[in-house]
This record gives structure tokens, C-alpha cells and sequence, in this order.
């Protein structure tokens, strides 16, 4: 295992974090709490509780979560892209490391990072909302897991896109709507029977509703499920990357 | 002496279907400076990216040191640095984070020392704090060098290292190969400027098409290879060439005021004596005289259109 290169690419990556402070962090933060000005004070002060959770805290999981999955993507995404679209790959490709050595930087790195913006953005909600949290071990290895799982859907991503509208995609046309319609904003109860069942197709119905479970103890589909259903994701980009470096797809020829 | 590099039979053909490599076959012993010559396109930059691991081979093998370049990458990559044909840097990370990231990479622990020496002998010390994004062309191939030198490599590939550079940096990068040769690193570069296999090689191979046509020691190929020809200037212009000096290979130049004459310098007799007597019996006076020898350019152009005349149904 050449440790040294793992830490090289990590510390690469969180120094481009570092550089670029505003955009990977500050504006994450702020559009958050827009949402938390608009929806949990202004508007949600006139919406009833939800589940005996008032809506501004109730809102607070699948806040986390949207930006969770969009931090993870973009930056994983962007992370392994830009050697691809500059050229520097050539180094990578030509260093004695291995495939997982490369995904272990280039993912911790991003990981880390989204980790970093979500526990920000819990304590900037913190000023608006009553938040309590009822199972903080839970909360955090929900939260590590999805970082995880969702950055290594992003390198996927990255690995994939040829054109920065690519990159753009499946962040803006995929992801924000699944999180939208998968419960961020509503408990599933809210819902007519029909698009009930429609939504547990939605994937990160799942996901949401197990961290809501970790803040409140309240969950729309079973927490089982949920952990399964993030296992199942984890799995599959797992096995989507190992194919990728086995067949060196659109990394080498 | 073992050989450091041995590629056998290599072949690799792009998912495009066109062959970049057929059959090459090379060996590079330790401590020598290889220049691989050939014309855009011959495969120069695929040989080097399969020896370095970006590039997959289609068939054959390639060792580094006795190891298999694929199932032990990890030791072959490691004793090898590379610098890339294009200028291929990030461009926010400075001079220093970007050297210091590649031996990271390359799996050595951080040494501040090595890397100070590194860069200031490329003259980059100056330059260390600043974005690579302001730098100018040459400095930002000297960073690539930097980058490929900062793990201490054993070998080092220069693919078209003076390509768009100026004469002077040209000259520096002349002076640091040989500098690396002497510290024992062996060198590869790919050119198309004969001129610098000529000043700094030790070996030349020449690639065409995919295939390597030659690779031989630089002096013995100029010699084996090279024409010499002695211009005489004359007194009088001629109009014709004088009968009884038909029987040499003699040929009138500049409007009869020339006579060329082509020999062999490896023959055992040049018949320059016999030409000069014949020269003096036919009352040929002459202001001058100078000898050239083909330079390698000269040779690589023949070498080539022989090769692909021959090629031709």
C-alpha cells in the first residue's frame, strides 16, 4: 500500500478545497440557510408540526441531505475530471499506485469535505430551528456513509463525463429532484396513497428518512430499510468502479 | 551487461484499430542516453506511455530492472520519471506543491532538501512560490522535469523535451541530461530535432511507421552511414566535365565552378590520391578545397523514405 501517494492525492485535494474557500464552503452554507429563513422561519412558523416535530426542524435532514449528495457528487466528480481534462492523469496513470490508492485520495478527500460543509450547515440550522438529535451515532455514521457512498458515485461521474455539461447532469437533473420529491420537504404521509407508493421507488426516499430517524426518532419507511438501501448503493458503486479500473474505461487506453 | 529496459515484441493497436506498434523490440542499457528519432506519428510517445504505464500494450512484454512492467508496476514505476510531450500542469498549485505532490505520489517521504536541489537546478528556486499559471512555456516544461526528477528516478523519459522551447533553455536542457548522466540516471528522449540526438546521445533508434528501423551506436551510424564529400572550388568554371575524369563519381556544382566528389570514409580507398593526380593531369586548378560529412539528418531522411519506398506495392 504506498500510503504516501494516498496522502499526497488526499492533501491535493483538500489544499483545492482550501484555495477555493468561498465556493466550497461559504455558498453551501448560504443557500442553506436561505432555505432555513424562508422555509423554517418566515413560512414554516405557519405550517403545523409534522410527526410533533416543528417544520423548520423537520426540514433539517433533508436540507443536510440535499447538500450532502450534491457536495459529494460535484466534488468527487470534479476532483478526478479536471487531471482527465487537463492531462496531468499522465501522473497518476504512470506513479506506482494502485486503482484503489487513487480512489481512496480522490473519495476521502471528497468525503471529508462534504462531511465538513454537512456538520457546518447542522450548526448554521442550529440558529434558525430547535434541532435535537436523538441517536448522534447513528446521525454521524448516516451521514459518513451517505458522503461516502455519494462520492464514489461522483468519481463514477467524473470518470464518465466528457464535457462539463456532463459533469453539471446528474447533480442538477437527477439528484436535486430525487431529493426534492424524496420526502426533504413532507413526510410521506402527506402524500396522496398513489404517490405514496410511487415514491419508494425514489431512492433517496430512503436515505432521508433514515437520518430523519437519527435526528427524531420518526422515519417514513422502516430504518432497516434504509441501511439496506444505502448498502445496496455503496455495493453498486463499489462494483461500478472496480469494473472501471479493471477495464481502465475512459481512464487508459 | 543486462540491459535496464528490454521491450520485446510489443505491439499495441488503438480501440480505432490503428497499430501504433508492431513487433518493436529494444533494449536500453544502463547509463546510456537513448534519442528515438522518427517523424510525427510513428509510435515515438505510444513506446514511451507503454513502458510508463498509461498505455496498455496489445501484446509483448516490456521489463524495468528484470521486472514485468505489469504485474510488478509498482517497482518499475518507481524507478522511472516522466516528462510528458505536452505541457500538461495544474495551474492554481505552486511550483513547489506540485513537485512535492509528485513524490508523494511516487510513494517517497517528504524531503524539503531534495526537492530545494531539484528545483534550483533547474533554476525554478526564484519561481517556487508562485502559481504555475504564470509561468511562461519554458519554465512550466521545466516544472514538468522538476516534477519527474522529484522522486529520484533511475531512468528518465524525455518525450520531445526541447519541442517549442528556445535555443538557450534548448542548450540547458542539453547541459542537465548529461548532468544526470553522469549521476548515473539513464535517459530516453524522443526528438525530432536530429540536431539533439546528435549533441547529446549516446545511441540512436530510429521509428517509423510503428516499427523501429534501426538503432545503433551514434558515431558508428554517421560513420557506417555517413557520406563525405570533398568540394573543390575552381579557378576557371568548366563547362562539361573533362572525359578522363568520367570513371570518378564527380559531379559539377554551383554553374561548373564546383566539382563535388562523393566517397566512403570506411572504404579502404577513397581514391581521393588518384583523383587529385587526374585532377593535375587535366590541368584543373583549383582555389579551395573542403571536406563535409552527412550529418544525422541527412541520415534519418534516407533512412525513412528508403523505408517507405520499400513499403510502396
Amino acid at each position: 500500500m504506498n500510503f504516501q501517494a494516498v496522502k499526497a492525492i488526499y492533501m491535493f485535494e483538500m489544499a483545492r478545497t482550501g484555495r477555493t474557500l468561498f465556493q466550497s464552503i461559504v455558498a453551501p452554507v448560504i443557500s442553506t440557510a436561505l432555505y432555513f429563513v424562508v422555509f423554517g422561519a418566515a413560512i414554516g412558523s405557519r405550517i403545523t408540526d409534522v410527526d410533533g416535530v416543528s417544520y423548520g426542524a423537520f426540514i433539517v435532514p433533508g436540507l443536510l441531505m440535499l447538500s450532502l449528495l450534491t457536495q459529494s457528487i460535484s466534488n468527487a466528480s470534479f476532483g478526478i475530471y479536471m487531471p482527465r481534462f487537463v492531462g496531468t492523469i499522465y501522473e497518476l496513470l504512470s506513479a506506482p499506485i494502485s486503482f484503489l490508492e487513487i480512489v481512496l485520495g480522490y473519495v476521502g478527500a471528497a468525503a471529508t469535505k462534504s462531511v465538513i460543509i454537512g456538520l457546518i450547515i447542522l450548526a448554521t440550522a442550529g440558529f434558525f430551528v430547535p434541532l435535537q438529535v436523538a441517536h448522534p451515532l447513528w446521525m454521524m455514521f448516516f451521514l459518513l456513509l451517505t458522503a461516502v457512498t455519494f462520492s464514489l458515485f461522483g468519481f463514477i461521474i467524473g470518470v464518465w463525463a466528457d464535457s462539463f455539461e456532463k459533469l453539471q447532469i446528474i447533480p442538477l437533473l437527477v439528484i436535486t429532484p430525487l431529493v426534492f420529491l424524496g420526502g426533504s420537504f413532507y413526510s410521506l404521509s402527506m402524500l396522496p396513497p398513489v404517490w405514496q407508493t410511487v415514491t419508494l421507488f425514489n431512492p433517496v426516499v430512503y436515505l432521508i428518512s433514515g437520518f430523519r430517524w437519527s435526528f427524531y426518532g420518526i422515519a417514513d419507511v422502516n430504518i432497516i430499510w434504509s441501511l439496506v438501501m444505502i448498502m445496496v448503493f455503496l455495493t453498486a458503486c463499489l462494483a461500478i468502479i472496480w469494473w472501471i479500473f479493471r477495464t481502465g474505461y475512459r481512464i487508459k487506453n | 551487461m543486462q540491459p535496464l529496459i528490454s521491450v520485446s515484441d510489443l505491439s499495441k493497436t488503438y480501440d480505432s484499430g490503428f497499430q501504433a506498434l508492431k513487433n518493436v523490440s529494444l533494449d536500453i542499457m544502463p547509463g546510456e542516453i537513448l534519442a528515438l528519432l522518427g517523424p510525427n506519428g510513428a509510435g515515438k510517445t505510444t513506446l514511451i506511455s507503454i513502458v510508463c504505464g498509461i498505455v496498455n500494450p496489445s501484446s509483448g512484454t516490456v521489463t524495468v530492472a528484470g521486472h514485468d512492467i505489469i504485474h510488478d508496476y509498482r517497482i518499475t514505476r518507481s524507478l522511472i520519471g516522466l516528462v510528458p510531450q505536452e505541457l500538461t500542469t495544474d495551474a492554481f498549485e505552486t511550483v513547489r506543491a506540485t513537485v512535492t505532490f509528485s513524490r508523494g505520489l511516487f510513494g517517497k517521504k517528504p524531503d524539503p532538501g531534495h526537492i530545494e536541489k531539484v528545483l534550483r537546478s533547474l533554476s525554478l528556486w526564484d519561481k517556487r512560490d508562485e502559481k504555475i499559471i504564470t509561468l511562461s512555456g519554458g519554465m512550466k516544461r521545466r516544472v514538468l522535469i522538476a516534477k519527474a526528477l522529484s522522486h529520484e528516478p533511475r531512468i528518465l523519459f524525455l518525450d520531445e523535451p526541447t519541442a517549442g522551447v528556445d535555443v538557450e533553455l534548448r542548450k540547458d536542457m542539453w547541459k542537465l541530461v548529461r548532468s544526470l548522466r553522469d549521476d548515473g540516471v539513464t535517459i530516453i528522449l524522443t526528438t525530432h530535432y536530429i540536431e539533439e540526438a546528435e549533441a547529446i546521445a549516446d545511441r540512436v533508434g530510429v521509428i517509423n511507421r510503428g516499427e523501429i528501423i534501426l538503432v545503433e551506436d551514434k558515431a558508428e551510424l554517421m560513420s557506417k552511414l555517413g557520406k563525405k564529400q570533398l568540394v573543390l572550388d575552381l579557378q576557371k568554371p568548366l563547362d562539361r566535365l573533362p572525359d578522363s575524369l568520367r570513371e570518378y563519381s564527380l559531379e559539377l556544382a554551383a554553374d561548373g565552378s564546383q566539382l563535388v566528389f562523393t566517397y566512403d570514409t570506411q572504404a579502404d580507398r577513397t581514391g581521393i590520391t588518384a583523383l587529385l593526380a587526374a585532377l593535375s593531369e587535366a590541368e584543373l586548378r583549383f582555389r579551395d578545397l573542403n571536406t563535409s560529412q552527412s550529418s544525422l539528418e541527412d541520415i534519418f531522411v534516407t533512412l525513412v523514405s528508403d523505408d517507405e519506398t520499400r513499403e510502396k506495392p
